[in-house]
């Protein structure tokens, strides 16, 4: 525990799953996740695991189902456009509540996009990427030790609340290196009786999400959605920094709150009273810290590695209360200190 | 002495079982249909079944039940 | 005088009336496997996996854990519960719109790994569920809402022999194909389920088993007149015979 190592963003989250006790990976490669895969090649062996590569990224999604059925902690990870073709699956994992853990390695799009990290999947990630009212216990990590940290808290979460769970990073955070300190595996799992692994001893079990009768189907959207609203009110996970006296809030997650947290920390030194939220949890969304920051800051300003996605949450939560500004670039090319802290001291009147 | 025990709440009158009796001793049912308006299907000389079960095994809803008595060969 | 019972429902069958059409061999097809999980003795020990079609509700009508997967994914899906659970004895069963067209892919690398389970795979040479469309088994000639002039190979290219396309790969132990419109052929298609499911219990890779089935509805044929039509359409394009064998 005491000693750190030096990882990979995506070496971090494989070994954080085999901590976890995932012993099931089925992936695709693309990049900029392919560290994942190529990680549990070389030790999920060693850890008595499963590592299969798929021929699709339709198959693997379709695969972790397969091995969530049966319940065992099954993982799959992509970048953006494979994450896009999982996403009828991943509709279905949620309508079955089947519990596993996708990990979106983040490109810039849309379409092939580019390689390199961006942020633009955060409308796909909590309003839905697949079809259907459902949703997904999104966490974003923004440094090497949550990419360790928040895979194992996903696959703990994941089948607290028989959910899958989707970890949104970015090519940024996957790709670079930071010491890590190495928690200690998971050796408590939770029993499953609703697995389908044969009917010994109790009627059979089905993992199904075909409801055509249209009562039975609204029956089944209503429990879904007080699964939600469990996860909702037991799982939201933010950080405020310096947002007791501030009058701007930046509001950003993943590899964006680094920028966010390195702005605050320079407007600080001149005396602007900035401070930083960043939702850890995308779904759930701290709206209601949003609302209550809203009735006391001057503005808020929400830095993306995107167009503007999240900040229409931001927005949502604020309902006019306080201007939010906006801060992005897309299609993979990094945000710029100078410029943010040109538009902090803009939105300041400095 | 061989005989067939029709479920007939699963028959959906498809005829399959009376096309295959070698014996030709089955025969829809002229007069009744079962709950989901199927015609049913009759035995109408049951002294005559061997018990081969042919009926049942080409049955797609598992309607035929066999019995034969102990000791009677298949289809004898 | 002393009577017993020698032809009765599978215990690993349910005792739900299924919502197949009359004279649908799905019926047939479904008991078979039934009674083979039965006669192994694997019932508790079983986990199938339905698709996307007419058999989407098998997991209602077999009497053991069932997975539903979505449409083509049976194959990759099996692969998670037996890579999960290898000790299980898993079966897709699957029709010729879900394995041929949509999960193509899934079906062939499923076999080329060798994946240790039991595809049934069910050709009836057209979609039933969604009422009579084009497959891509649908017989050249043969109508059906989306060739109602009959399948132009011109427009469509020609069905698709799967048993003989998965039998070139090296993975599969077992590639077969049958057919129920007969007494004989019934026992020969429960002889050869029989087979691939022992294959999977002795750890042999997967086993293919292809039934030629009728369609009554979509065929516009009775239910006997259905079965004729295997003979005389279907068998001539779809031989029924052993393919691969290890």
């Amino acid at each position: 525990m005491s000693e750190k190592i030096l990882l990979k963003g995506n070496e971090a989250c494989a070994m954080g799953a085999i901590l976890a006790g995932c012993r099931h990976y089925f992936g695709y490669p693309i990049t900029p996740q392919t560290e994942i895969p190529e990680y549990f090649a070389k030790h999920m062996p060693e850890a008595g695991g499963v590592f299969l590569q798929a021929e699709s990224e339709i198959a693997a999604i379709s695969m972790v189902y397969g091995a969530a059925a049966t319940g065992r902690r099954a993982m799959t990870s992509s970048s953006s456009p494979g994450i896009s073709l999982k996403q009828e699956t991943i509709s279905t994992l949620s309508a079955g509540d089947l519990p596993c853990l996708i990990v979106n390695v983040a490109r810039g799009g849309p379409g092939l996009g580019c390689i390199q990290g961006a942020q633009s999947d955060y409308f796909q990630s909590v309003k839905g990427g697949g079809h259907g009212d459902y949703r997904l216990l999104t966490l974003a990590p923004n440094s090497v030790q949550e990419m360790m940290d928040l895979t194992i808290l996903g696959f703990e979460l994941a089948d607290k609340h028989r959910n899958p769970v989707l970890i949104l990073s970015d090519g940024v955070v996957g790709q670079m290196m930071e010491p890590v300190s190495v928690p200690e595996p998971v050796t408590s799992f939770p029993e499953k009786p609703w697995a389908a692994v044969g009917a010994k001893g109790r009627p059979k079990n089905i993992i199904n999400t075909l409801h055509l009768n249209a009562a039975v189907c609204e029956e089944r959207n209503r429990e879904l959605q007080a699964k939600y609203k469990r996860i909702a009110d037991a799982e939201l996970r933010y950080e405020e920094i310096d947002t007791q006296d501030a009058d701007l809030v930046l509001v950003a997650y993943g590899i964006s709150s680094r920028i966010a947290l390195t702005v605050k920390n320079r407007a600080r030194a001149e005396g602007l009273k900035v401070g930083v939220l960043r939702p850890i949890t995308l779904w759930p969304f701290p709206t209601e810290a949003l609302r209550r920051l809203a009735e006391r800051v001057k503005g808020f300003l929400a830095i993306e590695q995107s167009a503007g996605q999240m900040v229409e949450d931001v927005r949502l939560a604020v309902e006019g209360r306080a201007p939010v500004a906006f801060h992005g670039r897309s299609g993979g090319v990094m945000i710029q200190l100078d410029d943010v802290e040109a538009d902090v001291r803009k939105l300041l009147g400095r | 002495m061989a005989r067939t025990v029709f479920h007939e709440e699963f028959c959906k009158g498809c005829g399959l079982c009376i096309e295959a009796c070698p014996k030709k001793i089955l025969a829809f049912a002229e007069h009744r249909l079962n709950h989901k308006g199927y015609q049913a299907v009759d035995c109408l000389r049951p002294e005559e079944c061997t018990g081969c079960a042919i009926c049942a095994r080409t049955c797609p809803d598992v309607v035929i039940d066999v019995y034969r008595e102990a000791g009677q060969a298949e289809g004898s | 005088m002393e009577e017993k019972l020698v032809f009765s429902r599978p215990e690993a069958l349910t005792d739900m009336p299924t919502h197949y059409c009359p004279g649908c061999h799905h019926g047939i097809i479904h008991r078979l496997v039934a009674e083979v999980i039965d006669e192994l003795g694997v019932r508790e020990n079983t986990v199938g996996v339905a698709s996307v079609g007419c058999s989407i509700l098998a997991y209602d009508y077999f009497n053991v854990d069932m997975v539903g997967a979505l449409h083509g994914r049976a194959p990759a899906v099996a692969t998670g519960v037996k890579r999960g659970r290898p000790d299980s004895v898993v079966f897709t069963y699957q029709g010729d719109g879900d394995l041929a067209a949509i999960g193509t892919a899934e079906i062939i690398h499923a076999a080329a790994r060798g994946e240790n389970f039991t595809v049934v795979f069910v050709n009836n040479a057209i979609y039933g569920m969604t009422g009579g469309q084009m497959a891509p088994t649908t017989l050249d000639g043969q109508r059906t809402q989306t060739s109602p002039a009959g399948r132009d190979p011109h427009l469509a290219g020609h069905p698709l022999r799967m048993s003989e396309l998965i039998a070139t790969l090296s993975g599969p132990s077992f590639v077969t194909r049958t057919a129920v419109n007969t007494p004989a052929r019934i026992n020969q298609t429960r002889k050869a389920i029989k087979k691939a499911f022992e294959l999977q219990l002795a750890g042999r890779g997967l086993g293919f088993v292809e039934v030629l089935s009728t369609c009554p509805t979509n065929w516009g044929l009775g239910a006997v007149e259905s079965g004729q039509w295997v003979d005389s359409h279907m068998i001539p394009y779809y031989p029924l015979g052993v393919f691969k064998e290890d």
